[in-house]
């Protein structure tokens, strides 16, 4: 099953940035993640000037495996917030051990401090370790299921709280908001309840873009769904089924390791000499940048865009942006996203309209 | 600083000291002026970078972020007078250490609505990504109106506020600390019925070890908390005398917990209104009072206490003679401290006496009752006077400004009462250091 626009054959291309890389060795040779601001800056500032269209940030709140150490993911997204003009930003944030609120709050805020870039990559951390940090015992998979979409659907209606033109300044009556254009959402999930609105004002792009795997069964409530398969054909025919689950657009997961200064194939060697790469369920790319860029522009028939999450950051995210991202835009297989423009624009996702100005609309 | 200056300190005057200032940004709320032309968007970044780069070329502390976890409402619905709609407040803060290099940036938190580990680990990675220049500011909620936006909505009684407080400070101090001495367990956990968790620290300490603690409650549980634990106070305590009575009541405090009398450093919170003049000054008070408590928003006061609609009411007309109704104040617009929340009943008696006698209406009694007159009204340079006796005479360390027009109400102070404290020895002319706790010239931890 193919795209339904292979016509519009255009990939769009995000980065996971989190610590050193994919490779649990990645950080032997030379730390970029010691979780610091300087390598933040680097890897997304490098990102946005290749042409990447977002990057996203893994998290979780345990830390990391090996015992490394990861700031948490809204607050390293927020950081280069300020700092880029064109490329999305995608925190992981986990439905099951945050306040719904805030988790909406926090998103919103991102996306008025980028001007509309921001994403969310849900998570759904449900081990004992990770429901303990907030004193909390892990769900069943119905109860899981069920705890992910309210998540979700209690962000989406916090943020239509606000009506795009709710705040008026009107100097004569000395109203600084429209009362009637901001909503409680009265939200109602299995085990929690949530009044609102919002504390903040509807961001930029209207909804915050949600990102998340297709295995988590979220169908339309998502906007892009991530798809990881070890194979090609298994790739497209989960892309295939989540687009008739409703997703907007499928993005395929894949590992990268390149030739750099050793060949890929020693790289790894090396690599796993330290720590072997188990298996994560992605496809996975070992060798040249050219035969990548075949290979993405293969999966271009079957999904809209890809996430990379390449083995060492500091040396395989030169060879993308220096080699494989240039030999795609050659194919006009990939252009980089305008300054300026929001992640939607970026996507071509539109601008959803406000649940309540629509019923507004609707019943009068 | 010198060091002959020092040696001419006493306990009760330091010629040399220094006049630390903030601000603190509540973004929303009746102080801040939103009809003035041209008044800059109130949740564009672009607003809030303007701001803290003034600040930096003020070389100020902090910025400070409030929070409210509600947005206030009035009869019902969402308050429609006041500025309303904020960011989350440690995003904001990490947007801006993205494009600031020396300002503390200082995030209002509350220990009800958070979850512990998580809030501690937001915090260290503000503080890790902007180079040591982040602080937390303290707060307590018991309030189930605020509690309806969250899983456990008014789960935590009045009296267990600072309880909770104290057990999240110490959970979040513990896995800050667990980070910064390199074991290779950093777990911590607690099992009590207030402060529940088992979790890691992920967030190495920043160059100044941990965010520096502000703590801001005038209560007794307050007062305690920031004498046990807070590196800051933003003290409600502003007019001169109290704020000597403050800073000895927080001294003795100290000296109970075994901590220094100078551990922690006093930044009321003020409102400054400079003027070419006094007369400027004074004129430019009064209007900003009149915008503060206009016609509708005193209407609006008084239906808080009444229960009722007042809207049929002249506001230049004498007060409502309809009796109140019986409940106790709607705790809807956010922040009524416990002692005001009960016997609306005998207040109002008061205010109808007092316009009576006075032959108030009422906007003018509500002006009258309501409007926080700003403690600093005169010239730059009388201001950097009583400033400066402030500080010198050990009342408090500096101030934490509460904008009420932006940017006026910054620039103001930036460029004309800075200039005057500088002449007078008692403000920096750079900045010294790169964290928060070195420009609070806070002890090393």
């Amino acid at each position: 099953m193919t795209r339904p626009d292979p016509g519009g054959r255009r990939l769009h291309l995000a980065l996971e940035t989190d610590g050193d890389g994919a490779h649990p060795a990645a950080g032997q040779a030379r730390s970029r993640a010691a979780g610091g601001a300087a390598a933040l800056r680097g890897t997304v500032g490098d990102a946005e000037a290749g042409g990447f269209t977002l990057v996203t940030f893994a998290d979780g709140p345990l830390p990391p495996r090996g015992g490394g150490w990861r700031p948490e993911a809204g607050t390293r997204a927020a950081l280069v917030s300020t700092l880029t003009d064109r490329i999305g930003l995608a925190p992981t944030l986990h439905a099951t051990v945050t306040e719904p609120f805030h988790l909406a709050t926090q998103l919103a805020s991102l996306d008025h401090a980028s001007n509309g870039r921001a994403a969310w990559v849900v998570g759904a951390a449900n081990g004992a370790d990770a429901h303990a940090t907030v004193g909390a015992s892990p769900l069943d998979a119905d109860a899981l299921h069920r705890e992910i979409t309210d998540v979700v659907d209690t962000a989406r209606a916090l943020w239509d709280s606000w009506e795009d033109d709710a705040v008026i300044k009107d100097v004569a009556t000395g109203r600084f908001l429209d009362w009637h254009k901001v909503h409680h959402v009265d939200a109602e999930g299995a085990r929690f309840t949530v009044k609102g609105p919002l504390i903040t004002p509807r961001p930029p792009q209207g909804q915050v873009v949600v990102l998340a795997a297709d295995t988590l069964g979220l169908g339309g409530r998502a906007d892009v769904a991530l798809v990881r398969r070890p194979e090609r054909d298994a790739v497209a025919a989960a892309a295939a089924a989540a687009r008739d689950a409703g997703a907007a657009l499928v993005f395929a997961e894949v590992e990268v390791l390149l030739d750099a200064d050793l060949p890929a194939a020693e790289r790894l060697a090396r690599l796993d000499g330290a720590a072997p790469w188990q298996p994560a369920g992605r496809l996975r790319h070992v060798g040249s940048p050219a035969a990548l860029a075949a290979l993405l522009a293969g999966l271009a028939r079957h999904v809209d865009g890809v996430r990379l999450h390449p083995a060492q950051l500091g040396t395989d995210l030169p060879v993308l942006t220096g080699q494989v991202l240039p030999a795609l835009a050659a194919e006009g297989l990939h252009r980089p996203p305008r300054p300026g423009a929001t992640l939607r624009d970026t996507l071509g996702l539109p601008r959803p309209a406000n649940r309540f100005a629509l019923a507004a609309t609707t019943s009068t | 600083m010198p060091d002959a200056v020092h040696a001419t300190a006493t306990p009760d005057y330091d010629p040399g000291a220094q006049v630390h200032l903030g601000v603190f940004f509540t973004g929303v709320g009746p102080q801040l002026i939103w009809t003035e032309p041209g008044a800059p968007s109130h949740t564009a970044i672009e607003t809030f970078l303007d701001v803290a780069r003034l600040l930096e070329r003020g070389l100020f502390d902090a910025f400070f972020l409030g929070e409210g976890l509600r947005v206030r409402e009035n009869q019902g619905r969402v308050f429609d007078l006041d500025v309303a709609g904020r960011p989350d407040a440690i995003t904001q803060l990490a947007a801006l250490a993205g494009a600031t290099s020396r300002i503390g940036l200082v995030a209002t938190q509350n220990t009800t609505y958070n979850y512990p580990a998580d809030l501690a680990r937001r915090l260290a990675s503000l503080d890790l990504l902007s180079d040591g220049r982040a602080g937390w500011n303290i707060v307590t909620t018991d309030n189930a109106w605020t509690g309806a936006n969250f899983r456990h909505g008014g789960w935590l009684a009045h009296e267990h506020r600072y309880e909770r407080a104290t057990g999240v400070v110490e959970a979040a101090k513990a896995l800050w600390a667990a980070a910064a001495d390199g074991a290779r367990d950093r777990t911590v956990t607690r099992d009590t019925d207030l402060v529940r968790l088992r979790a890691s620290a992920t967030v190495p300490p920043s160059r100044q070890g941990r965010p520096v603690l502000f703590q801001a409650g005038d209560s007794d549980g307050g007062r305690e908390l920031t004498a046990a634990h807070a590196d800051v106070v933003f003290s409600a305590n502003t007019g001169y005398e109290k704020a000597v009575a403050y800073a000895a009541d927080l001294r003795s405090r100290l000296a109970r917990y075994g901590r220094p009398a100078d551990a922690v450093r006093i930044l009321p919170g003020a409102m400054v209104v400079v003027g070419d003049t006094v007369k400027d000054a004074q004129d430019k008070a009064r209007w900003l009072r009149d915008e503060q408590v206009s016609p509708p928003r005193a209407i609006a006061f008084l239906e808080q206490y009444w229960g009722t609609d007042l809207s049929a009411w002249d506001p230049d007309g004498p007060l409502p003679d309809i009796e109140p109704s019986e409940g106790e104040l709607d705790p809807s617009r956010g922040t009524i401290a416990i002692e005001d929340r009960t016997g609306k009943l005998a207040q109002i008696r008061k205010w109808r006496e007092l316009a009576a006698e006075r032959d108030l209406s009422i906007v003018q009694l509500v002006r009258e009752v309501s409007a926080r007159r700003p403690p600093f009204v005169g010239t730059a340079s009388q201001i950097a006077d009583e400033w400066t006796r402030y500080v010198r005479t050990r009342a408090a360390d500096g101030f934490n400004i509460v904008p009420q027009a932006l940017p006026s109400s910054l620039t103001d102070i930036v460029d004309k009462v800075v200039p005057e404290l500088q002449e007078r020895g008692a403000y920096r002319t750079a900045y010294e250091g790169t964290t928060l706790r070195e420009h609070l010239a806070l002890p090393p931890l």
